[in-house]
């Protein structure tokens, strides 16, 4: 401890640091040139993941072959396979409004309300994907605030579902209003201890919350398997929880198949309670001044494990929350491998947000909407849908580096902030 | 005057020396109390542990007969030894703790082992390499994270890396109809992410954390993307390499117990064993290691010295990325011959801990691997023994004891003063 504080003071030449506090972001920027960066990015990675889909269409690798010959149809075939690939991407995730259109016709005609509830459920279960992404990738931008970077959004994410799945299935005969509170908060309450740990533990010790993020990950998923196997697991042989009782679930909007949910909304409300926390209260003042100049706040008289602990829990809790919206508003049962990808994705929506939650709001919304708008891809064109991944990569590589985007397109470089989002091992 | 410097100097680090003697102390000698408590109390006398010393199907090896331990005895046996190297701690204490821990751990498993196959017999030779064999691709994993982190470059894009390499080399294999070749692309291919990844943080200067994240979340992509897309349809063209063979090397093969543990691997294990000790001399013994060190710690100093840090960080990242790439082919050419999605499991994270684990030493990440491989083949055993243990709960241990070795409970880990920061040169 002692010799890290040293490190610290050395480290940071503070009259141009203590500019930063509390978020002053320079005279230049506008919401413009914060959007330039992210708007390109995506776009940048759009164009790549396309040249990817050529590369790998059939077709079109074909139609090169004798590109002297015929160039026009190698320029067709390429066309072609982007457009069926995007094309596919965007009906899964937003409909079609033909569809609507007849949908909204046949119910005036004959009061059939399933053609309309087919033609909005590409759009109704996009916002449905959304509603964990939002929440996931707040977690991760609280976490970047304070200068943490939580990478186990993951762990907790799951820990959360397993929490809020275990309130939700084993206490009955609740009416909804206590019991529904009572599974959203277990989870809330399952994540934020799993995320407290690593926070306490870097305040305390020094131990870098990456690598200590990743092991409660494994310990999680060991422990879920455990726990699906033997003391949640449901009668049958799948490694599966009970499903949940009525009481616990998000209601619904649409019937069935629709599993568009009371979640979305729930997020959108936590989101302006993160925003209202970081922004306007002592506390989430001190957490942004931690995160942007660990050893000014210290000069202030702020306690830095105290806010790393705080931070830390508040990141735990709000991924915790979006596994339970996950279990409690669309699957309603926990299975192996469920919080799968929560992790990365969360880093890469909380990156393109620029940590910001409405930033958060929006990347989420662009991230949800390629995620369940790429199944319905990879089931209409045969692209896997990993090609998301790939995607996502690269627009946390554009986001990360903006030089590089700025290279591309060639945009002078403007005098922002730059958010500090991590130290290196050792704190 | 010197004199007193030199004692206050003496006095204040003894003092937090008293307190961690006081505390490992303790720990030690509750550890071997809890085996009597865990292991000991509840067993009935005259029962007894076998364990194999030949394993079954080997053709080379002098056999041995097998060791038969009475149970009772044994672990009272070495709850005593841990107790009496608690209260050695405690009385006298010792510079090297980590030897004393060792004792106890080893005392704790092994009373853990002994335990665990009452009334039973296990193929205790079969275990440890399997330990080893499954602990090669952390072990790799966990030298390309010390490589490049000595030159103070985080690299966790280790788990991406090794995922693309293993999907390239068994395709190359496949296509070539050679094994080598094969190995040969997956390294190629390591050492280009990684060199992407050298470029992206030493020459744009963005987060290494981040970059790293990137490169997995990339390197998972483009690999199932790639699987799911060419070589799920073409099985037999593309994703069906065969493995490499063991190769038992002449005469020490034949030595009980060390010759199958060791010397009956193939290729990508004696190549990590290898690894081991060149990097352990190239970093400690050679001016390229100084040079290493010194960008790691303090990488002003030495530019001053005229040092190029810039090009070593280079060097150093791409030689990790090298290693990795062998690591990368285990999965596929040195085990199962074939690529599934995903198939790393984790592994590259694992490297990580066991580098952090190793104290950024070659030898200590070998070590600390081991452990990782060790309980990863003990729980296939624990199943097929029926310990009321859960399996799960064995698997969590090595991370649980990663956590609590971080945050400093045992020993301390020094890493590179540097790492993780980028240099601006001035």
């Amino acid at each position: 401890m002692k010799g890290k504080a040293t490190k610290l003071h050395t480290e940071s030449p503070l009259p141009k640091e203590a500019l930063k506090i509390g978020g002053y972001r320079g005279p230049n920027s506008n919401i413009l040139q914060t959007l330039l960066i992210p708007v390109l990015a995506v776009i940048t990675s759009l164009i790549i993941g396309a040249i990817v889909v050529v590369i790998s269409n059939k077709a079109a690798i074909e139609s090169y072959q004798n590109f002297f010959h015929a160039p026009g149809a190698a320029i067709i075939a390429t066309w072609d396979a982007i457009a069926t690939a995007y094309g596919a991407l965007f009906y899964g995730s937003f409909g079609n409004i033909k569809e609507l259109i007849e949908g909204i016709k046949a119910y005036y005609a004959a009061g059939d309300t399933k053609p309309i509830l087919l033609a909005i459920y590409p759009f109704t279960e996009s916002l449905a994907t959304v509603t964990p992404y939002i929440l996931a990738g707040l977690a991760v931008a609280v976490g970047f605030k304070c200068g943490l970077f939580n990478i186990g959004a993951e762990g907790q994410f799951g820990i959360g579902a397993l929490c809020s799945a275990f309130v939700g299935y084993s206490i009955k005969g609740l009416p909804l209003y206590v019991h529904l509170p009572l599974a959203l908060l277990a989870g809330a309450a399952g994540g934020a201890i799993w995320g407290a740990i690593p926070g306490y533990l870097k305040g305390l010790t020094g131990a870098h919350e990456v690598v200590n993020t990743i092991m409660m990950n494994y310990i999680s998923f060991r422990l879920s398997d455990w726990l699906l196997k033997g003391p949640m697991k449901a009668t049958g042989y799948r490694p599966v929880t009970p499903v949940i009782e009525n009481s616990a679930m998000l209601p619904r909007f649409f019937p069935d198949p629709l599993r568009f949910n009371w979640g979305f909304f729930l997020a959108l409300a936590v989101t302006v309670f993160v925003y209202w926390f970081l922004f306007k209260t002592t506390i989430g003042f001190e957490i942004r001044t931690v995160g942007a100049n660990p050893a000014g706040a210290r000069y202030a008289g702020m306690s830095i494990v105290r806010n790393f602990v705080i931070a830390m829990t508040l990141s735990g809790a709000l991924a915790g929350l979006a596994g339970a919206t996950q279990v409690l508003g669309i699957d309603h049962w926990v299975g192996q491998g469920f919080s799968a990808g929560y992790g990365f994705d969360s880093i890469a929506i909380a990156l393109l947000g620029q940590s910001h939650p409405v930033g958060v709001v929006l990347a989420a919304l662009l991230w949800g909407t390629l995620r369940s708008g790429a199944t319905r891809m990879q089931s209409l064109a045969g692209v896997p849908i990993e090609i998301i991944s790939i995607i996502q990569g690269l627009v946390i590589v554009f986001v990360a580096a903006p030089a590089v985007i700025r290279w591309i397109y060639r945009i002078r470089a403007i005098r922002a902030e730059q958010i500090i989002l991590t130290r290196g091992w050792g704190g | 005057m010197e004199i007193m410097e030199n004692k206050t100097a003496l006095n204040s680090r003894k003092a937090p020396n008293m307190r961690s003697r006081l505390t490992s102390g303790i720990v030690l000698i509750a550890i071997g109390l809890l085996i009597v408590l865990l292991f000991g109390l509840s067993l009935q006398a005259g029962m007894k542990s076998t364990f194999g010393l030949t394993p079954l199907d080997d053709k080379y090896v002098i056999p041995l007969p097998a060791l038969v331990l009475p149970v009772q005895p044994a672990i009272y046996i070495l709850a005593l030894v841990s107790v009496f190297a608690g209260a050695w701690q405690l009385a006298h204490g010792t510079r090297s703790s980590t030897a004393l821990v060792g004792v106890v751990a080893f005392c704790f498993i092994s009373s853990f082992l002994i335990w665990a196959t009452k009334g039973k017999s296990m193929d205790l030779v079969g275990t440890m390499n399997t330990s080893l064999v499954r602990a090669t691709p952390i072990a790799l994993a966990a030298l390309c994270g010390v490589i490049s982190e000595r030159a103070a470059v985080v690299n966790i894009a280790i788990e991406g890396i090794m995922l693309v390499s293993a999907m390239t080399s068994v395709i190359t294999a496949t296509v070539a109809h050679n094994l080598y070749i094969g190995l040969l692309a997956g390294i190629l291919t390591g050492m280009i992410i990684a060199a992407l990844h050298a470029i992206l943080v030493i020459q744009f200067r963005v987060d290494q954390i981040i970059s790293g994240v990137a490169i997995n979340i990339i390197g998972t992509g483009i690999s199932s993307f790639i699987s799911k897309r060419f070589m799920q349809a073409n099985i037999d063209q593309l994703n069906n390499s065969g493995i490499l063979p063991n190769i038992p090397i002449p005469f020490v093969v034949k030595i009980p117990v060390l010759g199958p543990v060791l010397f009956e691997n193939n290729l990508i294990v004696y190549i990590m064993l290898i690894l081991v000790a060149i990097i352990y001399v190239l970093l400690f013994n050679t001016p390229w290691g100084l040079r290493t060190r010194a960008v790691g710690e303090h990488p002003k100093a030495a530019d001053t010295l005229g040092i190029n840090v810039y090009l070593t960080r280079y060097v150093n990242v791409i030689l990790g990325g090298l290693i990795a790439g062998i690591g990368g082919a285990y999965f596929t050419i040195g085990s199962v011959g074939r690529f599934e999605k995903l198939m790393t499991a984790g592994k590259g994270f694992i490297g990580l801990a066991a580098m952090i684990f190793g104290n950024w030493n070659p030898i200590g990440a070998l070590g600390s691997s081991l452990i990782f491989g060790f309980a990863d083949s003990l729980q296939v055993k624990m199943q097929i023994l029926e310990t009321p243990i859960p399996s799960e709960f064995l698997q969590m241990a090595p991370y649980i004891v990663t956590i609590i070795v971080l945050a400093g409970v045992v020993g301390r880990v020094h890493m590179p003063a540097a790492d993780g920061t980028p240099y601006e040169k001035q």
